[in-house]
């Protein structure tokens, strides 16, 4: 299977002070580990189990994910911008791996 | 007409359950499907001459406004990651020909317009229709001096669900005068109509004479195939068709043919007509 | 008696079809005690209160692998005064746990929206913390339907 890969929604502008939103979206399995395979064995878990957003350093947004998150995890939110830069974005693996995204914005 | 005995025994079966059962009908939704506000899908028009229904509709009418939601907007659409992955395949050298699709069809966006909305095709090599799968298949073994794919390979649903994409918005359609298609259609129609399994169960039992019903908690629709790879929900995946004709037939009770059968090529020629005028909605979500 | 394949498909096949708990009552009432103990260890003994914590969810979920949900909470989201996190439990998973959300007050607005699995028709709660130790909750059932047909 390919490296899961991340979407992001980020509008390219915004005024200083307005709430925006973000949308993001990565493919992964999200595997529970409540599956059983053809033998019963059970299929271990694998999921993204951290999702964080940063604005120019600083925590915006996180969410702390359990196994009931669904196949390919979506998550929208709001972010307010004061001033033009980048947001960052991290997903953590239950396989240590960790897959990021950035995007830029410009604040007027 | 279905023997007294063998509803007895599904009423009873039902009933053992302890599930509420009623029969109860719903109207498919009289909303437009406008992905991303501005590319305007059809997903009702006139049915071609021939066809038993007036009006063919797209199985995006039957859902819930929350599977319908997901596919109005691009970005929302689980799909897109697919179709996204399908580009990365275009794009990537394999076989012993050192080549990629593109190396050949160059930007998928120009050179595949509306080339899935035209399939399946002729094909007189083989003598048979051929459809996107397959045509890949051709591709690969034959340019590129590649491993055909398996049936369902994660990379065979990417490939064919991002060339679909390039045809999103435009109305699907076979053209029966190509070889022999004409026969095959035929054939499809008689397979269409023809009940199978242990609950006796054709094509057209769901989906010519119950759309609009619910079989259990489904939403029946017509069965057209505009959507097809769909992301559906089940699966949290995306499902190509000749998956959906097996499964539809398992779920008869009946033993499945074979993907890129004989038969089920023919059920996608008709299957195919049967929706012509739909727009593509590859990837559609569906439930 | 003859009866037409349209009456039978009618009859038999049915239409909403939920899960029902049947002689899992027992098994209902340890998932509420699971998830009440969760909802507890999160805000620290506190009983939450209802209001200013919308949870949107759908009636009736066409599958229950993917159900999109969101929530939303009042607040000022300054430094002053602003959602600290909101969980998310389902009282009838294997597992209640859903997602912990984390806001600041750069998130402008303390809302989020994401996608979850609900194993059968159940209550999802969502429970928010505010910066000053306040805690409230909204609840919603969704119904998961069984599907009919197909791959």
């Amino acid at each position: 299977m390919a490296a899961p890969k991340p979407r992001v929604k980020v509008p390219k502008s915004a005024s200083a002070g307005e709430v925006i939103t973000i949308k993001t979206l990565i493919s992964h399995k999200m595997e529970s580990g409540q599956r059983k395979d053809k033998d019963g064995k059970v299929i271990p878990r694998e999921i993204i189990n951290k999702f964080t957003c940063e604005f120019n350093g600083k925590p915006v947004f996180s969410c702390d994910v359990e196994p009931a998150i669904s196949a390919n995890p979506y998550f929208e939110f709001s972010a307010k911008v004061m001033e033009s830069g980048t947001f960052k974005f991290a997903w953590v693996d239950d396989n240590g791996e960790t897959y990021t995204h950035e995007q830029a914005i410009e604040v007027k | 007409m279905l023997s007294r005995k063998l509803i007895l025994t599904a009423a009873a079966a039902i009933a053992a359950t302890g599930m509420a059962v009623s029969a109860a009908w719903a109207e498919p939704v009289d909303e437009d499907l406008v992905i991303d506000g501005e590319k305007k899908m059809v997903t009702r028009t006139k049915a071609p001459e021939g066809h038993p229904f007036d009006e063919v509709m797209s199985g995006w009418l039957f859902r819930t406004p929350e599977t319908r939601q997901l596919e109005e907007d691009s970005f929302s659409n689980p799909g897109m990651l697919y179709v996204e992955r399908g580009e990365e395949i275009w794009n990537t050298v394999e076989g012993e020909a050192g080549k990629s699709c593109a190396s050949c069809h160059g930007d998928a966006s120009k050179t595949m317009a509306g080339v899935g909305a035209s399939y399946p095709k002729w094909d007189a090599q083989a003598k048979r229709p051929i459809n996107i799968e397959l045509q890949i298949d051709k591709c690969r073994t034959g340019a590129m001096k590649a491993e055909p794919y398996k049936f369902d390979a994660a990379d065979q649903k990417a490939l064919t669900t991002f060339i679909k994409y390039q045809s999103l918005g435009q109305p699907m359609h076979v053209d029966l005068s190509q070889g022999d298609l004409q026969s095959w259609w035929e054939k499809g129609k008689d397979l269409y109509y023809t009940r199978t399994g242990q609950l006796n169960l054709s094509c057209a039992s769901c989906h010519e004479e119950n759309n609009g019903q619910y079989i259990r908690a489904d939403h029946l629709s017509q069965g057209n195939v505009n959507g097809f790879p769909t992301y559906r929900l089940k699966q949290a995946n995306m499902v190509s068709l000749h998956n959906r004709f097996r499964g539809c037939i398992r779920d008869t009770r009946a033993s499945f043919p074979a993907a890129f059968s004989d038969d089920l090529m023919a059920l996608e020629v008709y299957v195919t007509w049967r929706g012509t005028g739909l727009s593509i909605e590859t990837p559609a979500v569906r439930q | 008696m003859q009866v037409t394949r349209r009456q039978a498909l009618g009859l038999s096949a049915g239409a909403m079809a939920f899960v029902a708990l049947g002689p899992g009552l027992k098994a209902a009432r340890a998932d509420e005690a699971a998830t009440q103990k969760m909802l507890m260890d999160f805000t620290g003994g506190k009983e939450p209160a209802s209001g200013k914590i919308t949870l949107t969810a759908p009636e009736i979920a066409e599958n229950g692998n993917t159900v999109p949900i969101t929530v939303a909470v009042e607040s000022e989201m300054t430094d002053a005064s602003y959602v600290e996190s909101v969980t998310v439990l389902a009282e009838g998973n294997p597992n209640p746990e859903v997602a912990t959300f984390h806001f600041s007050p750069l998130s402008g607005e303390a809302t989020a929206t994401t996608r979850m699995r609900l194993a059968k028709t159940q209550n999802v709660v969502a429970v928010a913390k505010m910066s000053d130790g306040s805690v409230f909750m909204d609840k919603k059932q969704v119904k998961v339907t069984i599907g009919g047909c197909g791959g």
